[in-house]
């Protein structure tokens, strides 16, 4: 028999004890490595370890991304924490039920087939004979390895997981505090760090004396060119950080593109070539016709409404650090680096924090309050001003695709040839050789950053479903790698897949009206998979999608597909847009295939937020700058979507019980970008394949 | 500096926040969303940006949704504050609160306690607000995980729970 294969995480932390815990106090503690980002994954982890178990989910309490206890499971992010820490949840309790079914099986001399496990109890069925978990974990030792060997429950069984549970974070969120934001230690003092006012800018010169006279200022922390600040109170942190701006002098660098424009400096940069995926031979013969675009999504900011923080206290050599990182173990090994300390003289604790849509400023942020705390040996509340969160955080990458395809004379599609020029999108600390936070490029001496690089498929960065789903007989997919970004890039929600789904998707829809066909109709003659069938098809559906029904001049609808990462979630959306004077949403339909949905309501609110998020970027957003710096630094110069440019949305769910869940957080965009794009085109025939789609563009476009 | 680290123009203030006499030692040009965080412990009040364009950190003075970073402590004197402490409790929630629950109105919910304060002043003026009121008064709320849709549901759920809870 071969070994049973368990899931990744819990391979990595194959000792039950480190998962579950029968408390005292009839309660079960479970550990989780995956953290709360405002995904609801606290409440998802919660209902998969009572369902397994069998007790009440009030019971379980569930303690994620704290490096003194919790398992490390790397980053939260790609959407993978229901599929990869769910999972590893799910076989963890799994087989600690087994080993308590079988420990009480010995007990009554029964089979285990005749026991039953409810709230905890385990009852020999049709008898009065009964015990609990909590009366046998005295005799159970769960500080042995997971075997998997244990079976988790069938998918019809569940009865908490596939129910939409409430979050439970909610009620504290809406009362009063609950970020780490809101954390308070004693003797704890506020902390601001002036920031370099471009990327690579050393300071020249600061006059520190005249901020240290200030009222409150515990310490002025100069450290090569990384200033910080500590207040006995927050409002004289803020002054004193004002003064230190305008007081400080700078030399920088002044060498970001003169165009804004991706097509205009991306393309010239020196790249690596890569081919990512081929089928068959390109040029195909026999083609009729062959036609190509080129699409381009510019750099985006994460724009989170919360402001990074960190709260960082060193206490007889021990420095913990709270914060919303989705990285508590890597962010531990990397801040041990950067303070020349042992990773065992580290802990890091998660706390929930704002909206978070991938590699923000938390991991910065942490750094600047233990750099802080171990300055002024007290407490510091480190908190990032508007600014820093829009003109610091790591950008999303912009990007350039160019797609090409041969048709045959039905207008099928006999050959596609993809080929991208990207960033990398992942510059995660703890991810590469380097340490890879903000303030340990500014220290004397500074460190290095990790040599950039992407991730490969089948994830994928750059090239993150750049495979189309569609059934084209030969392909080329290819990858122009630039590793040098004038600005800061890392991980921002979907990474490649918001680029290369909206060039797909628009593409295909120029083909499908270049052959006069109807897009639905289109998308599905190129595509056998049964389950993005399903999800086009139920999309149009709820959409009530009539075919061949075509815009009217200024009402349109459009849709975009994909199978998110070619692995994960299928979603396909529908866009009905009204243009004015600018682009108007009104309405959105989308469909998505998660298999087992663990919380309905959750998931459906996931792709809602996904969607809406993806519209403001479609719509509005793009980081510029001047010669030398960005100019994103405050809500006016990175606008969003507003509450009155949001449209109804209705998301539909294609049930799949008995399929592995899938996370959502990330499949919408791509489809809802090329969704936008192709109702613009439907409503005036107007193409527009570099985002933003604003009125600029659009007027563009049409001259 | 002195050993409390305060400046020279530090001055005692007595705030009404949330039905009660608050006094607090600071400068009086500090916005009121420190005094608010800081010094009273009210928590759900938030900061986002410091210039009064996201509405985190909003407020009821006197009736009004009005940001609290951008006001400096010596104007919020003599007004009638009231945080989000100060219309519900996880025991007790306000109308609103408990319609941000039932609907699950948030994703991160950082932008949400602001957005209730709104909500609240907003169904204290008109109690049956059009779908626009609601939004018209969301103008200055910035939410960036797409709960939008649902919190405009939460507050039409909340205006119909509190029409309800007043018919005699």
């Amino acid at each position: 028999m071969s070994r049973p294969v368990l899931p990744r995480s819990l391979a990595a932390t194959p000792r039950l004890d480190r998962w579950v815990r029968f408390d005292d106090n009839l309660a079960v503690t479970v550990w989780s490595g995956k953290v709360e980002i405002g995904q609801g994954i606290a409440t998802a982890i919660a209902q998969i370890a009572a369902d397994e178990l069998d007790v009440d989910i009030r019971r379980v309490s569930v303690v994620a991304g704290d490096t003194t206890q919790s398992p490390d499971e790397g980053y939260t992010s790609g959407s993978q924490s229901i599929e990869s820490g769910g999972m590893a949840m799910r076989q963890a309790c799994a087989e600690v039920r087994a080993l308590f079914v079988a420990e009480a099986a010995r007990r009554f001399e029964v089979s285990a087939a005749e026991l039953r496990v409810r709230d905890g109890s385990i009852r020999v069925a049709g008898t009065d004979l009964s015990t609990s978990y909590w009366e046998l974990a005295p005799q159970v030792d769960l500080a042995r390895d997971a075997s998997g060997a244990a079976q988790p429950k069938a998918a019809a069984l569940h009865t908490v997981a596939g129910s939409s549970v409430q979050r439970r974070d909610l009620p504290a969120k809406l009362t009063g505090g609950a970020y780490v934001h809101d954390m308070s230690l004693p003797r704890m003092v506020h902390g601001r760090v002036l920031r370099p006012p471009s990327g690579g800018a050393r300071l020249e010169a600061l006059d520190t004396g005249t901020i240290r006279a200030m009222p409150g200022v515990v310490a002025v922390v100069l450290n090569g060119s990384f200033v910080g600040i500590c207040a006995e109170r927050e409002e004289q942190a803020v002054a004193a950080l004002k003064a230190a701006r305008a007081a400080a002098s700078w030399r920088e660098r002044g060498s970001l593109p003169q165009s804004t424009e991706v097509r205009d400096f991306l393309p010239a940069m020196r790249a690596e070539r890569t081919v990512v995926g081929r089928i068959g031979d390109l040029p195909v013969a026999g083609a009729a016709r062959r036609v190509a675009a080129s699409y381009s999504k510019p750099y985006l900011a994460h724009a989170s409404i919360g402001p990074s923080c960190a709260l960082a206290r060193t206490q007889d050599g021990h420095l913990t650090v709270w914060s919303h990182t989705q990285g508590p173990h890597h962010l531990r090994s990397q801040i041990a680096r950067a303070l020349a300390l042992s990773p065992a003289d580290v802990d890091v604790v998660h706390a929930d924090g704002a909206g978070c849509y991938g590699h923000n400023g938390a991991d910065d942020v942490a750094l600047d309050a233990a750099l802080l705390a171990r300055a002024c040996g007290r407490p510091v509340l480190m908190q990032w001003t508007r600014e820093d969160e829009l003109a610091s955080s790591p950008y999303g990458s912009a990007m350039l695709v160019d797609i090409s395809a041969s048709l045959d004379g039905d207008g099928q599609v006999i050959g596609w040839a993809h080929e991208i020029w990207s960033y990398p999108h992942s510059s995660r600390p703890g991810s590469g050789e380097g340490v890879d936070l903000l303030a340990a490029w500014d220290i004397d001496p500074p460190f290095a950053p990790s040599k950039p690089k992407d991730v490969p498929l089948p994830h994928g960065g750059a090239t993150r479903n750049a495979v189309p789903a569609y059934d084209f007989p030969a392909q080329e997919i290819a990858c122009n790698l630039v590793r040098e970004s004038p600005l800061r890039v890392s991980a921002l929600r979907s990474l490649g897949a918001y680029a290369n789904v909206f060039a797909i998707e628009s593409f295909i829809d120029e083909l499908a009206a270049a052959a006069n066909e109807d897009p639905v109709a289109f998308r599905l003659k190129h595509l056998r998979d049964p389950r993005a069938r399903a999800v086009i098809e139920s999309a149009a559906k709820a959409a009530a999608w009539t075919q061949g029904r075509k815009g009217d001049g200024t009402r349109g609808r459009g849709i975009g597909f994909a199978r998110y990462k070619d692995i994960s979630a299928w979603c396909a959306v529908i866009a009905e847009v009204a243009v004015g004077a600018k682009l108007e949403v009104k309405r959105v339909i989308a469909a998505v295939d998660a298999g087992e949905a663990i919380n309905p309501d959750a998931l459906v609110n996931q792709v809602e937020g996904g969607i809406i998020q993806a519209i403001s970027w479609t719509l509005k957003e793009q980081v510029l700058w001047d010669s030398t710096r960005v100019s994103a630094r405050s809500w006016d110069s990175y606008p969003i979507l507003r509450f009155d440019e949001v449209p109804e949305i209705e998301v539909t769910i294609v049930s799949r019980p008995d399929s592995p869940p899938l996370g959502v957080g990330e499949c919408a965009a791509g489809p809802t970008a090329a969704a936008l794009a192709n109702a613009l085109y439907d409503a005036m025939g107007v193409r527009v394949r570099d985002l933003p789609l604003t009125p600029e563009r659009i007027a563009r476009a049409m001259e | 500096m002195t050993s409390a680290g305060m400046d020279a123009d530090v001055t005692v203030r007595t705030l009404r926040v949330n039905g009660v006499d608050r006094e607090v030692t600071a400068a009086p040009d500090t916005p009121l969303v420190y005094i608010l965080r800081n010094d009273l412990g009210l928590k759900g009040t938030r900061f986002g940006c410091g210039e009064g364009q996201c509405g985190a950190c909003t407020v009821i003075l006197d009736g009004r949704a009005v940001p609290s970073c951008d006001l400096p402590l010596w104007s919020a004197e003599g007004h009638e504050i009231t945080t989000v402490e100060g219309i519900g409790s996880e025991g007790g929630l306000h109308p609103v609160q408990q319609a941000f629950i039932d609907v699950q109105a948030a994703q991160c919910g950082y932008c949400c306690d602001g957005i209730v304060m709104a909500a609240v002043a907003l169904l204290d003026r008109v109690p049956d607000p059009t779908d626009e009121a609601i939004v018209a008064a969301l103008e200055r709320h910035l939410c960036r995980c797409g709960a939008h849709t649902r919190i405009l549901r939460a507050i039409r759920a909340a205006a119909v729970a509190m029409a309800k809870s007043a018919a005699p």
